[in-house]
């Protein structure tokens, strides 16, 4: 069981089943140091899954995942979250009732207890280091503004932000750049180039052109196993994925 | 809300002054001592709506049970109150003197281990905040932790209020049953039921309100604060930032209880009893109903509910004692569906733009409503 690994990221015979249904079926998936890797692959493949698996939202069945090394299945999603991973959900998922500004600074990874909100103070630091973030995120002007009223696509990069402050090791972004305009898309590629430096990043991503833009080495999901995994070239022109995925 | 949160949070320091003027100085001068004595009483339904402005309104955890915690906190104080009216001089026709009077009736002859400590003030007043608080963690601790919200927690906060109610009633010889703890008189001595010991009373009730309501404003204002509002809004992104959701709930749940207890200890104090008719199911609704009605993001629109529905019962049930139930129904609706923000919001969203518009007058059309 306990082989050691290189990888910042091992997944290992991992499976999860719902009420019969095998989700993801003994998936092995290793992910580098300072990788980038996007996983696509059709409806249902369980891309998704595999990032709940990962950050403690759903429980595997079966098999192991190690982060640097350690077991990590089984801990909280807090305990992971403190460990160097970090999630970006589907939907934008940011406080609409704060500020921009605001969403910031709690997820700045200090006094994330009881008594250390409770008596948490604002100091220059802090705020320094929200602008800074503000800034990569282009939302610099609209720092005290409800985050309500940002459009979708600053919503998501809010978000982007939300886990940017959080300096993880792993980064997980599930369809950054959905529902965005061609423009931010663009902007988005831009910010993700920026915030890969000195992390591992996984992208879930639909869009090819996007896609393209960005990755390193693609996975292609197909029912809950590895269908395929290289390049972006060595996919583009793989039988297996172009019948399942690409090709119509 | 969060277009005017700065503008919000300046304008309940002010309201917070202003109802401290309102019940520290006005009503003792125009009130009798009777008509004083009763907004006393709801003053320590008050402390029940505070407590719910920061556990239903900002972390959106409904509990239809602070009941409980109220009541707890006041038979904490009832019970120290009736050991010291039972004493061997006062008790001496009973068959066993020295035992509150319903241990007695119920053939009781020697006081049960669990109110012996009950014989110290200090234990008492440290057993207000801290039974009711413990109360309050082992059920937040067992919802939370198992991530029980929603509709559910409110439900289970029902039922443990019905539960404590029944044990309450069922126990009469260690409770004193459906009746309550009745005929308390001093306190180290101090006779309570005098005029003057109610205006003291009166005044103590505000103070440690007043003070409820600033400790609210800190936690509310603080980081914590808005942790609370963010849980409310996405509590999944709050799990993700690396916090332990179930800690921030079961803390704010505990003040929440703390605080009603203490409205509790004061109720026993100013009335002179606690019976579990203020602990049960229709007690508990009725505070989550004050709050609503005076707005549950707002601490002072809280107590302002509270007062005026309060009021409202009052003068109606004097003219109409069968509606008032029925009218308090309706008004819940109709807060419910008409302006879910309650007073406060009425006051916030209506009025303070209306005046704003007076202030701007001869260009009526010129100045949107919106405000920056």
């Amino acid at each position: 069981m306990s082989n050691s690994t290189d990888f910042l990221l091992a997944l290992e015979k991992v499976s999860v089943s719902f009420d019969g249904f095998k989700a993801v079926n003994e998936l092995n998936l290793y992910i580098d140091k300072g990788e980038l890797r996007v996983i696509i692959g059709p409806n249902g493949a369980g891309k998704t899954t595999v990032l709940d698996l990962i950050c403690g939202r759903t429980k595997v069945t079966e098999g192991s995942i190690k982060f640097k090394d350690q077991e990590i299945t089984g801990l909280k999603e807090h305990e992971i979250v403190r460990r160097g991973i970090g999630r970006k959900f589907q939907t934008p998922s940011i406080y609409e009732d704060l500020s921009v500004f605001e969403n910031l600074e709690i997820s700045l990874p200090r006094g994330r207890n009881v008594g250390g909100a409770l008596f948490w103070k604002r100091t220059d630091d802090v705020i320094e280091r929200v602008r800074e973030v503000a800034r990569m995120i282009f939302l610099i002007e609209l720092i005290d503004r409800p985050a309500e009223t940002l459009s979708h696509g600053q919503k998501q990069w809010l978000e982007i932000g939300m886990l940017l402050i959080q300096d993880p090791e792993l980064l997980m972004l599930d369809e950054p750049v959905a529902g965005m305009s061609v423009s931010e898309r663009v902007k988005t590629a831009e910010l993700l180039h920026e915030i890969i430096k000195n992390r591992s990043v996984i992208v879930i991503e639909h869009d090819m052109k996007f896609v393209e833009s960005i990755a390193h080495r693609v996975t292609v999901l197909h029912q809950g196993k590895v269908l395929a995994e290289g390049n972006m070239d060595a996919i583009q022109h793989d039988a297996k994925v172009k019948e399942v995925y690409l090709g119509h | 809300m969060s277009k005017i949160l700065t503008q919000n949070r300046n304008l309940e320091v002010i309201g917070i002054v202003a109802l401290a003027a309102i019940i520290v100085v006005i009503l003792p001068v125009s009130l009798d001592i009777f008509r004083l004595n009763l907004v006393g009483k709801y003053l320590t339904y008050a402390f029940v709506a505070v407590g719910l402005v920061l556990c239903w309104g900002y972390t959106g955890i409904l509990s239809l049970g602070q009941g409980i915690f109220f009541g707890l906190g006041g038979y904490c104080m009832a019970m120290f109150l009736k050991l010291e009216a039972s004493s061997v001089a006062n008790t001496k026709i009973q068959t066993t003197p020295g035992i509150p009077d319903f241990m007695d009736w119920n053939q009781i002859h020697a006081l049960p281990a669990f109110w012996q400590p009950f014989h110290s003030l200090a234990f008492s007043l440290v057993a207000v905040i801290l039974v009711p608080s413990f109360a309050a963690f082992v059920v937040g601790l067992a919802m939370f932790k198992r991530r029980v919200g929603g509709v559910y927690f409110a439900i289970i906060t029902q039922a443990v209020a019905a539960v404590l109610t029944i044990l309450i009633i069922g126990q009469q010889g260690y409770t004193g049953g459906i009746n309550g703890i009745t005929d308390l008189r001093t306190l180290l001595g101090w006779d309570i039921r005098t005029d003057h010991a109610k205006y003291i009373l009166y005044f103590v009730c505000c103070a440690l309100l007043i003070g409820s309501m600033l400790l609210a404003r800190f936690v509310l204002a603080s980081k914590l604060g808005r942790i609370l509002v963010a849980i409310r809004d996405k509590e999944e992104r709050v799990r993700f930032s690396g916090y332990d959701v179930a800690n921030f709930k079961i803390f704010v749940f505990c003040l929440a209880s703390a605080i009603a207890a203490v409205g509790g200890a004061m109720f026993t104090l100013q009335v002179g009893f606690m019976s579990p008719s203020f602990v049960g199911i229709v007690p508990s609704i009725e505070m989550v109903i004050f709050c609503a009605v005076g707005g549950r993001q707002s601490v002072v629109g809280a107590v302002v509910g509270t007062l005026l529905v309060n009021w409202a019962k009052s003068s109606f049930s004097e003219t109409f004692p069968q509606l008032w139930l029925f009218a308090m129904g309706g008004l819940f609706i109709a807060v419910v569906l008409a302006f879910p923000r309650g007073l406060a919001g009425l006051f916030t969203d209506q009025l303070l733009p209306w005046i704003e518009r007076l202030r701007v007058g001869g260009k009526p059309r010129a100045t949107p409503a919106p405000a920056e």
